[in-house]
């Protein structure tokens, strides 16, 4: 029992890591009805951007504003490298075939995990520890990992405050606008540019912060590190149901424990590709995913 | 009166004709083969670019197969490369008892198709199974499921402890060669500018243009595209063997998701839709980093920058200029064809039959020349 709560924690913990970058998927869906490609490379550019400024804040600035100022950096450049992405690679091909701008996406990812293994370089490097080395916390009998808890607790404050920005603010209503019809968005008054723009923002904060956490828990970092979270981010997007917020929640958790529990059963070693058998499970059953809403096609 | 004789007499000569321009290409390949090997025209170094290049022009013809002509998008194909490799390779390993080095060239050559055989049939079974299911899918669904696919693939490789998980298999018979690279190659670019031509052909093509129109004529749309997609596998299955019995060892770690984008990248530059531009985004992709080669290395605030080692940040960059500047490729859907060299007089011809009936936005300009 105390054995597969640890593991509900863990997967939950895992999940809502996945759930933090699924959403940026799923937001760029919802508004442009497109794949974003190079999302889990904004993750990697989130960790890696964090590792510089706390080899140049740390030296300067100790304790607490030390680690916000590293943070707030880290959020700020993934921000900016979000919203140039979207203005100098998306925005020319918006009104093309959609295949087109997914090539395009996966031009934008592949730019960023090579540029990045030129510039940042190809080996590992280690990330330092942000929150402190603190002792794992005990709660009755379960042993659970600092960084586990502060992946809990972020992601939990991120997912409401996501909540309400999407649900209780301008923005966030322009953008279920958009997500709905673009057109008639744009016909009652709503600035389709700048609201995208503003969705890559938050997906790439979003980004920044799951590469933030991850990187404390696993404090390996190199330039490939967004590719396979990135493919299994989307899987979990689709399975929730793209475009769709609290499905990219459900999916991420969803796939968390599937990770979890298959990577402490005896097929073990079948645990990374669980994410992809999901996909096509539910594409199979339900493309639209489980909260999404089926399309009705015309002829 | 044309009789039914002269018709024959016609059938028979155009069957000739083909049995000679096979037989013709089979000689020159086997004529050009010791001649390339010996290093007397080019030396080894760029004879292997060659035989990458082979490689890469069968794997990039027949994703243009499923991505170009039919209008659907894998990004799976380096996984039934892979099951070709593997497949084939744990045959020859496990099947081929004589020393290797004392092969004749018939045994050779039999062991080779035996090869060839194993990898297509295996690949092109797993297209089948993977296009059964995710056909049903369109656009990005489709592409994210192949892509789901190709990855499971390389996951089950690694760990099937029989072919070597992680540390791949090695000692593979060097049974590849430019003789069988490049039959290999030209016999995808012939059944592909082939299955255009026919009725089959057609009927993919109108499956790209409008599937719900296809289907309302009469088209098996479902039908066509699980063929077509798993006739494309088995292809990229042979290109697999090929490579496997070139490089002798093969491990999972190259069959990944980015070895499926390189060869969408090669058909997305040359042109989707176009034999002719998937050989040539299929030759300009061996040959980029080569080039790159050449530049001189120039220093940076004290870095050393290498092109060589840039080549992939070029090859990403390459695709998002392209896609942003012309995004149907080099070139746009044209093929080649002696009809259009025969107006080389500058003229721009009007499209080919097949191209003028496709909607004004996606027609090519012309003929290639």
């Amino acid at each position: 029992m105390q054995e597969f709560l640890q593991q509900v924690i863990n997967g939950i913990a895992w999940g809502g890591v996945y759930a933090l970058i699924a959403l940026g998927y799923t937001m760029v869906y919802g508004v442009l009805r497109l794949i974003n490609f190079a999302h889990g490379d904004v993750y990697m550019f989130g960790a890696f951007m964090a590792f510089y400024a706390s080899m140049w804040i740390g030296p300067r600035v100790t304790g607490v504003g030390g680690v916000v100022l590293v943070i707030l950096f880290a959020i700020l450049a993934s921000v900016a490298l979000g919203v140039v992405i979207e203005r100098f690679a998306y925005r020319p091909v918006r009104h093309h075939p959609r295949l087109t701008a997914l090539i395009t996406a996966i031009g934008v990812s592949l730019l960023l995990e090579n540029g990045g293994q030129q510039v940042f370089g190809a080996d590992p490097q280690p990330f330092p520890s942000l929150f402190g080395s603190a002792e794992p916390i005990q709660i009755g009998g379960l042993i659970i990992v600092r960084s586990i808890v502060y992946i809990l607790v972020c992601t939990t404050a991120l997912l409401l405050l996501l909540q309400y920005i999407v649900m209780y603010t301008r923005f966030g209503k322009a953008m279920r606008a958009i997500s709905q019809d673009p057109t008639a968005a744009a016909l009652m008054g709503i600035n389709i540019d700048n609201v995208i723009t503003a969705t890559f923002a938050l997906g790439s904060a979003l980004a920044a912060a799951a590469g933030l956490l991850v990187a404390s828990y696993n404090p390996q970092i190199d330039p490939y590190m967004g590719l396979l979270p990135g493919l299994k981010a989307f899987a979990a997007a689709v399975v929730g149901g793209i475009g769709s917020i609290p499905g990219a929640v459900i999916g991420g958790l969803v796939l968390g424990l599937a990770e979890v529990f298959v990577g402490a059963s005896a097929y073990g070693d079948w645990r990374e590709a669980i994410a992809f058998a999901l996909l096509i499970v539910i594409l199979l059953v339900k493309p639209s995913g489980l909260l999404g809403t089926g399309i009705v096609e015309k002829v | 009166m044309k009789s039914a004789a002269a018709h024959t007499i016609h059938t028979m000569i155009s069957w000739l004709l083909k049995a000679v321009w096979i037989a013709g290409t089979i000689l020159v390949l086997l004529a050009l083969q010791p001649l390339l090997q010996s290093g007397a025209i080019i030396d080894p170094y760029w004879f292997r670019i060659l035989l990458l290049m082979g490689i890469n022009v069968t794997l990039a013809v027949s994703l243009n197969l499923i991505n170009g002509f039919c209008g659907q998008f894998s990004i799976a194909h380096a996984g039934f490369m892979a099951v070709g490799a593997y497949t084939s390779s744990y045959f020859t390993l496990h099947a081929l008892y004589t020393p290797v080095r004392n092969l004749s060239f018939a045994q050779q050559a039999t062991w080779m198709i035996g090869a060839l055989l194993v990898g297509a049939v295996t690949a092109g079974i797993a297209g089948f199974i993977v296009g059964i299911p995710s056909l049903r899918l369109r656009g990005d669904y489709l592409a994210i499921a192949t892509l789901g696919f190709g990855e499971i693939i390389r996951v089950a490789i690694l760990n099937i402890e029989e072919v070597g998980g992680a540390s791949g298999l090695s000692d593979i018979p060097p049974l590849s060669s430019f003789f069988w690279i490049w039959l290999i190659a030209l016999m995808t670019i012939a059944l592909s500018r082939n299955l255009l031509v026919s009725s089959h052909g057609r009927a993919v093509l109108a499956v790209r243009e409008d599937e719900i129109a296809a289907e309302a004529l009469g088209v098996p749309t479902t039908k066509y595209k699980v063929i077509v997609f798993a006739f494309s596998s088995a292809l990229a299955g042979m290109a697999g063997v090929l490579a496997a019995h070139l490089d002798l060892s093969i491990y999972p770690s190259s069959f990944t998701f980015l070895r499926s984008i390189e060869i969408i990248v090669m058909v997305i530059l040359g042109g989707l839709g176009s034999t002719t531009g998937a050989v040539l985004g299929a030759a300009l992709v061996t040959l980029l980093p080569e080039g790159l080669r050449y530049v001189p290395a120039f220093t940076v605030r004290g870095y050393v920058v290498e092109m060589q080692a840039w080549r992939m940040v070029i090859y990403s960059l390459l695709l998002i200029v392209l896609m942003l500047t012309r995004p149907r490729g080099l070139l746009g859907g044209m093929e080649w064809s002696w009809h259009g060299l025969s107006r080389i007089g500058g003229r721009w011809f009007r499209g080919r039959p097949s191209d003028r009936n496709l909607p004004p936005e996606e027609q090519g300009e012309g003929d290639l020349l």
